[in-house]
Formats: C-alpha cells, structure tokens, sequence
C-alpha cells in the first residue's frame, strides 16, 4: 500500500538506513538475505539490543545474507554493498566525509543505539539521495530520524503496522506525516532494489 | 557550507579563544548532536546565539561544557576487558620492577579504581602507579574523592564478579544511604592529574595506556595526533588499550603494535617507530 504518490523526479539513492526494536531479529532475517550481493550503496542498521548479547546477532546475519555484514568499527570509510550494524551500547553516526563514527552519549529514548540518532546524522550527510526504513517495534525512537530524513528531500519508507510483530514503531513514524511508503515487509526489499538500480 | 555548520564553527572558535579549550577536531556529527541539546537546554534558537554567553556568562559556560564532555562509564566497563587485562597483560607486567599506567581520559575514575582494585588483587599495587588524566577539572573532582551513587553498585559488583574478582567486591567500599565511597588505600598509587590530549604533550614513558572510547569523539586527523602522542609515550612491549569498537588499523603506527586481543582490542608495540626496524623481544 502507498499512501502518497511519489511526484517527485528519481534521485540518486547513494545509501539506505534501517532502524528496527522489538521483534527486529525475525525482521532482518526475512529482509536482509533478500538482497543480492550485487546490491550497489551501504546500509546502515540500528537494532536495540543490550550491550552484552553481542556477537550472535550479526554472525547469524553473516551466515545468512548474500551481502557483506559487519558490526560498526569507529572512522570506518563507508563502503559500498555492505550492511553496518551499531554496535550494542554505541550510537551508531554518519559523518559528511561518509565515514561512520561511534558514540557513547546518552541514550536517546532510552536507546542506545538509537534510531533518531543514525538516521539524522546520516540525513546531514546524504541530504536527499537515502532511504529510511522503519520496521517493527515498541518504542518512539526513528521518528524524528524520519522527519529528518523527509525534510532534508530523502525517501521514507514504514512497515505496515497492522502486519508488523509490533506495530507501535511504524506507526509513531506514520504519526509524524513524513512517510512516504507503507509496505508489508516482505514487499520492501524489492521496492528498495527498484528504487535503488533506478537510480543508480 | 550550510549555515549551521558555519555557526558550529564559530562556536567553536569562541570557546578555544576565550577558555582555550580546542574542540575543533572533535567528529563533527555527535558534537552537532550535542551542541543542539545545549541549545535547546538555553531555549536558543540558532547556535551563534550562543556565542555571547560563551564569552560573558561563566554560568552558562561552566554547565555547556559539562555537557560537551561525555562522561559515560561505570566499574569494571566491558568485563571480558578486565579479565583480560588479568589473564593475559598483568603476568607479563609482574616480571617489571615499576609500571606505570596511564588511564587518558578518566573521566569520573570508575575505570581507574577498577584497576586499582585489580592491580591489588594481582599483588603488584606497591610497584604500580597509575595517572589518571582528564582535561576536564570536575569530573577530576569527582574521581579524586571516588564517591558514586549506590544505585549503581549492583551493576558493578556483577561487573567485578565477571571480571574475575577474587574477593567481595563490598569490601572494597563503605556504602551510606546514597552513595558509596571507595577505601581510600586505593588512592594510594594513582596520581589525578589534568592533561589535554588535544594540546598537552608526554610527560612520562608508561608500561600500559588505557584510553577506551575518547578517540571515538575525536576525527581521523586529531585521532592519529592522539595515537601519536600515546606512541611516544609508551614503552617498547608496553600496551595500549582502546575501546572494543575503536581500532588502531586506520593508524599510521597500526604496523608498530601487534594484537594482544583483537575483539577487545589490546595491543602491545613492538617497535619504536617506523624507521628503525623490528627490536621485538
């Protein structure tokens, strides 16, 4: 289902960004090995999860995807075709010079990583040539990363709440009138892909 | 050049020429984070509003700078570190006489009694001393006295157990209603003092350097003038210890050091510098 009519003319999508909380474990695994390893731009990830339960998370996702996944190291040069995960307990950020950086400042929304905090920083590096994508979860945190990225002219794309393990995620993004898209989860991958080989 | 960054910039520039503190080679995207909630604390709308209270208002001053600092840490921080720390440095360093430690960035000190309690536990505190460095005097403030709230204790003491502690961790603290404070025999080898990694230079040759996430906030130039700064400062086979997420490969000295524990990123220089070959033991 798309609520608006995308209007405006194809821009270069150059990265995508994904936040995600409670039932994001299930999410990811459906989503990401859905990607093609051929898949041109980086994606980001933030997935809350606590500090310690470390390295299962992103080395079942290794096994499991097609696309080069790594757990984010600070000052890394962002490159491309790869997924970033935030490392448990860092804020996950973008620099302008496209690299990402670590932070351990205070939690935002109770997280850390937080959504709002990747997905701002990376709306000031990438301007309008990013997709944001919010999944699943119970909490607040992406919605004011989607607003930013809306306004800085980036894509925004939500799950369906009605279909999501937890709908309260999608829809504080819905609430902030900046979704461009409402797609079921299995349809995003594709949807990304087309967005993405169109523009690129 | 967008307006915003424009005006971080001369914020910036206002603080290092009124109170000669230089944050300009800080990465740029989390200290915009915290510039912003700073300005949204003052119910500032733009961040050049903010360079006249820099300048005037100590107050004001005092507060922002605080949070501009991040000073996150707790006991016994990422306990697979410590063990480490006790399983695979400490053996090595008891065969030394003297060891010098310098925790860079100590923040509040919590990591700096962790290792004093350490050291203690390992036998070796009368031959160790320990500098704990920060630029900013508060949080010095703090760490000297080793007073904390007691709401934290719990998360400390599972820390200590996971970090192999041999004794009660109770024992080491009196605790009132509010807050604990730590036995002051702890004191005795650690030295508190003020040092800037921005702009202060080497002032000893050090057996371990334990500086984990303060490069995090730094960019890649200030980042490798740290490393540098660390590299003269320590010992042949001495060790450098960084955050789990930082690295020392981006480095120009990466090829100075090899990995003690590569996922918690402990590292021992092997070599002085670049140009004088291989001296490894």
């Amino acid at each position: 289902m798309t609520i608006k009519t995308d209007t405006k003319k194809q821009m270069l999508i150059k990265a995508v960004v994904i936040g995600v909380s409670a039932g994001g474990f299930k999410a990811l695994h459906r989503i990401l090995p859905l990607f093609d390893n051929s898949f041109p731009i980086p994606v980001m990830i933030v997935q809350h999860r606590k500090a310690e339960n470390d390295s299962f998370f992103v080395n079942s996702l290794k096994e499991k995807c097609h696309i080069h996944v790594e757990e984010a190291i600070d000052k890394t040069r962002i490159a491309q075709g790869r997924i970033y995960i935030a490392p448990g307990g860092y804020h996950l950020l973008v620099e302008k010079d496209l690299s990402l950086a670590l932070s351990v400042d205070s939690p935002v929304c109770y997280c850390r990583p937080s959504i709002d905090v990747l997905f701002e920083s990376a709306a000031d590096a990438f301007g309008p040539n990013i997709i944001g994508i919010i999944l699943t979860g119970a909490n607040a945190d992406g919605a004011n990363g989607i607003k930013a990225i809306k306004s800085s002219g980036g894509i925004t794309i939500v799950q369906n709440p009605k279909t999501a393990d937890v709908d309260y995620m999608p829809l504080a993004a819905i609430k902030t009138n900046a979704v461009d898209h409402i797609l079921e989860l299995d349809e995003i991958p594709r949807f990304v892909n087309n967005l993405v080989i169109g523009s690129n | 050049m967008e307006n915003e960054d424009i005006e971080i910039k001369l914020v910036l520039k206002a603080i290092q020429l009124k109170h000669g503190y230089d944050f300009s080679n800080y990465a740029t995207a989390s200290m915009k984070r915290r510039l912003k909630k700073n300005l949204e604390e003052a119910g500032l709308k733009t961040m050049s509003e903010m360079i006249p209270l820099i300048i005037y208002d100590k107050e004001f001053f005092n507060l922002f700078l605080h949070n501009l600092s991040v000073n996150v840490t707790e006991m016994f921080r990422d306990p697979p570190f410590f063990l480490s720390i006790r399983r695979q440095v400490i053996p090595y360093l008891k065969t030394y006489p003297f060891i010098k430690i310098w925790a860079a960035g100590s923040s509040t000190g919590e990591e700096v009694y962790s290792l004093a309690i350490l050291l203690k536990e390992e036998g070796i505190s009368e031959k160790c001393i320990i500098y704990a460095t920060d630029f900013n005097e508060n949080v010095l403030e703090i760490a000297r006295k080793g007073i904390y709230p007691a709401q934290d204790i719990r998360k400390h003491t599972t820390n200590y157990q996971q970090a192999g502690g041999k004794e009660s961790f109770v024992s080491y603290y009196h605790a009132d209603y509010n807050s604990v404070i730590f036995d002051n025999s702890l004191k005795n080898n650690i030295v508190f003092a003020n040092h800037n990694l921005v702009t202060d230079g080497v002032f000893g040759e050090m057996n371990i350097i334990i500086c984990r996430n303060v490069l995090i906030y730094f960019n890649k130039k200030l980042q490798d003038q740290v490393l540098y700064l660390f590299n003269e400062s320590l010992r042949i086979n001495g060790f450098l210890c960084l955050g789990s997420r930082e690295t020392l490969d981006f480095s120009p000295n990466a090829s100075l050091y090899i990995p003690v524990n590569k996922n918690l990123k402990i590292y021992q220089k092997k070599k002085s510098n670049l140009s004088t070959g291989s001296r490894s033991i």
